[in-house]
């Protein structure tokens, strides 16, 4: 098992002092339910789930409070059993302090369930078992919440070589999978096991860094005993050095299997596919016990006196977490994820969400505001560092002069912004901020861009039609003129001669029938999207109408009183 | 507030500049040893110029002034200066090629990280080009009497009891002027300026730099690529010459431990800010210094080429690094990577 894997290198990466002892003391504790719980609806990668519930109705624990919409979403729950007191804006947990759509809930302290079944998804299509996953509202735990129904697709060869289970948790001061695997190593693996079967894959490797002995251990007990149980040898426990990012997903898969995706490719084209050990326990769960995700282990650490683990209900304020641990007098501000990647939070009353794996509490002392920035030496510090083989001062320079054109030549969209780079830089630049600046500029002009070339086309058709139907106004008027010509012309001939030739009236006929042609025409370029409706036609209109009259008054108690 | 990551490796500009000069002190206890103290007052004179000049570029710049001065790369640039002049040229000239380097090479290109050029080579190249005599009188090896040293920088010029040619200028003159049959085995045997393997005493400050260098690939600070890539590429092609017609080309001993060969190939090609930074590119960049030093050296009007060849290596810098991209993750060439 862990024997004689070969394992392979990513370059790069740093070894920052790791912190991680003083949240792997004590075991995980269950964290009280909150009197009042804030639930975001859009908790995952992708589109924004349907509020399901309004104020004043009544909700089991577990009960879909927020339907999955669109290709890519993901469900959620009622974390315990109360009343919806509100479905409105809250702060959400995010960099930007923006608010979304929350369904409030009062717990009634009876945490009563929705009446739970197991799915059996041997004798369920592919399909109906992604869709429940994706009703279960099960999402990657480890930090990136992208739905994992989409993820459990072997792809186009319809099997899977390596499933690349991942352990490797190299953020420092996050211990969150560490204990679920010292603690409940057993139920992942019985994840693991579904998850291979819904994949097809031909093995199983399960990545832990070298710094979780005790992890280690745990797993390959439970490794051992899902493989006898199986009667192969497919799962192995593999511990691998501990070096940040070790645990992003392509340096991991890089590490087990030699094999690098590049950016924009799916794992699975290369017969790989990774998830965090968590989201195998939340697949277990959802399919075995018939639970949604409704909960996770969330480290809290940093400036606190007793750092610890916690069983968390989502939409719990991370205050209320924090009041647990014993926050330092002097701490200043909670930071969602670790200290390399984590989100500085606009508030410590936002949420815990699915993507809190960790509430860091921070203080100037902890974490010093950086020395002052110094220009780019172009030491090269930061290339050798970057476990993406980039040029990090290259995409700097371009981003900050704004030639973003040349940012994405230097490959500016492979960044993870794992923030090795701005570690390690003598100059002390926040690199990273550079990266996600140049990022959003390209999006946003992307998305002009698109909106241009949109209108552009509308604009030309117009012109087109604006062409076409000069055209036929005066092909019209020629028509007109012609028969008022050919009218005078048969007048005076008839004046000469009384008796009309057939010829004459053969040509009348010709024009009358042109004429009718134009007339049709006319009538068919006419602008007929609104009159003429079909009755399918008419019903979705009315449904549309529906539909925006339904979100309108939703929106009303959002809405300010005096507009 | 700051965003992600929020906690930073102790590292700074100005403790990888003073590594650097620490970095310098075994190759100038050598040549104070064999040398003489001149140099220690160049030393002197080129940092306090450096600072000055630097303070007065920042003011004028509107630049945090003791943030700036503070990180040391003007007293890098200084002590390269004081250690590729001779020591006993008059003090005004170290002082030109130090404003030249701080002024003109760094500031007015924008400052820290923003000079295309190599600024103590802006420095030599045009002191040399403009007072070729000045820039050529050398101390001999063992005359290391103060007093005559410190007159020849600061009042009377009573320079020839105390100079010498270098040995690679004294090589070349005896290989261009003299008469035809005179060989290089038959110069370096007969002339005191020459030791066992470079010019006598400066083989020792050439080791210094070597040890220095040794302590810069250790502190990380450089990579290997370029001192590597440099001595390999000098060795080669002088002992291929040396090999080919061992009477008029000096071989790859001398070509290493003379000059500043040893001293740029740690310090000097090394120059972050310059130089190429990818893998392949900086093997490029400096063995491309390499050939055309010893091209200057061999067939060239100046004593040593090394500035020269520098320059013209970083007019070429940015486009070697556009040609030498290293492949980006999950973009290798299959079967690249096992």
């Amino acid at each position: 098992m862990t024997a004689l894997q070969r394992l392979f290198k990513f370059n790069g990466g740093v070894k920052p002092a790791y912190n991680k002892e003083a949240s792997t003391g004590l075991p995980i504790a269950v964290a009280p339910t909150p009197t009042l719980l804030v639930i975001p609806l859009h908790q995952s990668i992708g589109g924004m789930p349907r509020p399901l519930v309004t104020a004043g109705e009544r909700v089991l624990k577990g009960q879909r409070i927020g339907g999955a919409d669109g290709n890519v979403s993901s469900a959620v729950h009622a974390s315990t059993s109360g009343t919806v007191v509100a479905v409105e804006m809250r702060l959400m947990p995010h960099a930007s302090g923006l608010s979304a759509l929350c369904v409030m809930i009062e717990p009634d302290g009876r945490d009563e369930w929705i009446p739970r079944q197991p799915f059996d998804f041997r004798s369920a299509t592919p399909t109906q078992t992604r869709d429940y996953l994706r009703d279960a509202g099960v999402v990657g735990l480890g930090g990136a919440v992208f739905p994992t129904y989409l993820k459990l697709n072997p792809g186009k060869q319809g099997k899977l070589d390596t499933l690349v289970l991942n352990g490797a948790e190299c953020e420092p001061f996050i211990t969150c999978d560490d204990v679920l695997m010292r603690e409940r190593a057993a139920t992942i693996l019985k994840g693991v096991v579904i998850m291979r079967e819904i994949l097809s894959a031909g093995q199983v490797l399960i990545g832990i860094e070298d710094n979780k002995p005790e992890a280690v251990a745990a797993m390959e007990i439970a490794a051992r005993a899902a493989n006898q149980a199986a009667g192969d040898s497919a799962i192995g426990v593999v511990s691998v050095p501990t070096r940040y990012p070790a645990g992003g997903a392509k340096q991991l898969i890089r590490v087990l299997t030699g094999i690098e995706v590049p950016h924009g490719k799916r794992s699975t084209d290369y017969g790989v596919q990774c998830f965090n050990v968590g989201t195998a326990y939340a697949v277990y769960e959802a399919i075995a016990l018939g639970q949604p995700l409704i909960s996770r282990i969330v480290t809290v650490a940093g400036n606190v006196t007793q750092a610890r683990n916690y069983e968390v209900l989502f939409g719990t304020p991370m205050r209320d977490l924090v009041a647990l641990c014993g926050p330092l007098a002097d701490s200043d501000r909670v930071i969602m994820g670790g200290p390399m990647m984590g989100l500085l939070m606009p508030d410590d009353s936002v949420p815990v969400v699915k993507a809190t794996n960790c509430v860091l509490v921070g203080s100037k002392k902890l974490f010093p505001p950086p020395p002052p920035e110094m220009p780019c030496i172009r030491c090269g510090e930061c290339a050798k560092a970057c476990p993406a083989d980039l040029q990090p001062f290259e995409m700097y320079w371009f981003s900050r002069a704004k030639i973003f054109g040349k940012a994405q030549e230097y490959n500016l969209f492979d960044c993870i912004e794992c923030g090795c780079c701005a570690y390690v830089c003598p100059s002390h630049i926040p690199l990273v901020d550079y990266y996600r600046f140049a990022k959003s500029e390209i999006w946003a002009r992307e998305i002009e861009k698109e909106a241009a070339d949109v209108a552009r086309e509308r604009y030309e058709f117009r012109l087109l039609r604006e062409e076409r139907e000069k055209q036929e106004k005066a092909a019209k008027l020629a028509a007109k003129t012609a028969a008022g010509r050919e009218k005078a012309a048969a007048a005076i001939a008839e004046a000469a001669k009384p008796a009309a030739t057939p010829e004459e009236d053969a040509k009348k006929a010709l024009i009358a029938a042109a004429l009718e042609r134009a007339k049709a025409q006319k009538e068919l370029v006419h602008p007929g999207n609104v009159s003429d409706l079909t009755p399918e036609q008419q019903a979705e209109v009315a449904a549309i109408e529906a539909r925006r009259a339904e979100i309108r008054e939703m929106a009303k108690p959002h809405l300010r009183q005096d507009d | 507030m700051n965003n992600s990551p929020y906690f930073l490796k102790p590292a700074s500009v100005q403790s990888v500049m003073l590594r650097v000069l620490v970095a310098l002190l075994p190759g100038i206890a050598a040549y104070v040893w064999f040398f003489g103290a001149a140099v220690l007052v160049q030393i002197a004179l080129a940092s306090v110029t450096a600072l000055a000049a630097e303070a007065v570029m920042l003011r004028l710049r509107d630049k945090p002034v003791m943030l700036f001065l503070s990180d040391g790369s003007a007293l890098v640039t200084a002590w390269l200066i004081a250690l590729t002049f001779p020591p006993i040229v008059p003090w005004w000239l170290t002082v030109i090629g130090v404003l030249t380097a701080i002024v003109v090479a760094k500031h007015l290109y924008g400052g820290l990280g923003q000079n295309p050029f190599n600024p103590a080579m802006v420095g030599f190249a045009l002191m040399i080009v403009a007072y070729p005599s000045l820039m050529s009188q050398w101390p001999a090896a063992g005359f290391t009497d103060f007093v005559p040293q410190w007159n020849a920088i600061f009042g009377s010029r009573e320079l020839d009891a105390i100079t010498m040619a270098t040995p690679l200028d004294a090589l070349r003159t005896a290989l261009h002027t003299a008469d035809a049959r005179a060989t290089v085995a038959g110069v370096l045997g007969s002339n005191a300026t020459f030791g066992n393997v470079g010019g006598k005493g400066w083989e020792w400050v050439a080791a210094g730099y070597f040890l220095g260098g040794l302590y810069l690939l250790q502190q990380r600070i450089i990579t290997w690529h370029m001192p590597v890539a440099f001595l390999a590429t000098l060795f080669v092609i002088s002992g291929g010459f040396s090999f080919y017609d061992a009477s008029r080309f000096a071989g790859p001993g001398f070509q290493l431990f003379t000059g500043g060969a040893m001293l740029a190939a740690f310090f000097i090609v090394t120059d972050p800010v310059s130089g190429c930074t990818t893998p392949r590119g900086k093997l490029i960049f400096a063995a491309g210094i390499a050939l055309l030093t010893w091209i200057i050296r061999t067939f060239g009007a100046y004593p040593d080429g090394i500035a020269f060849a520098v320059l013209l290596m970083n007019i070429a810098t940015p486009l070697i690094d556009m040609y030498t991209q290293p492949p980006v993750f999950g973009h290798k060439i299959k079967g690249e990577d096992s």
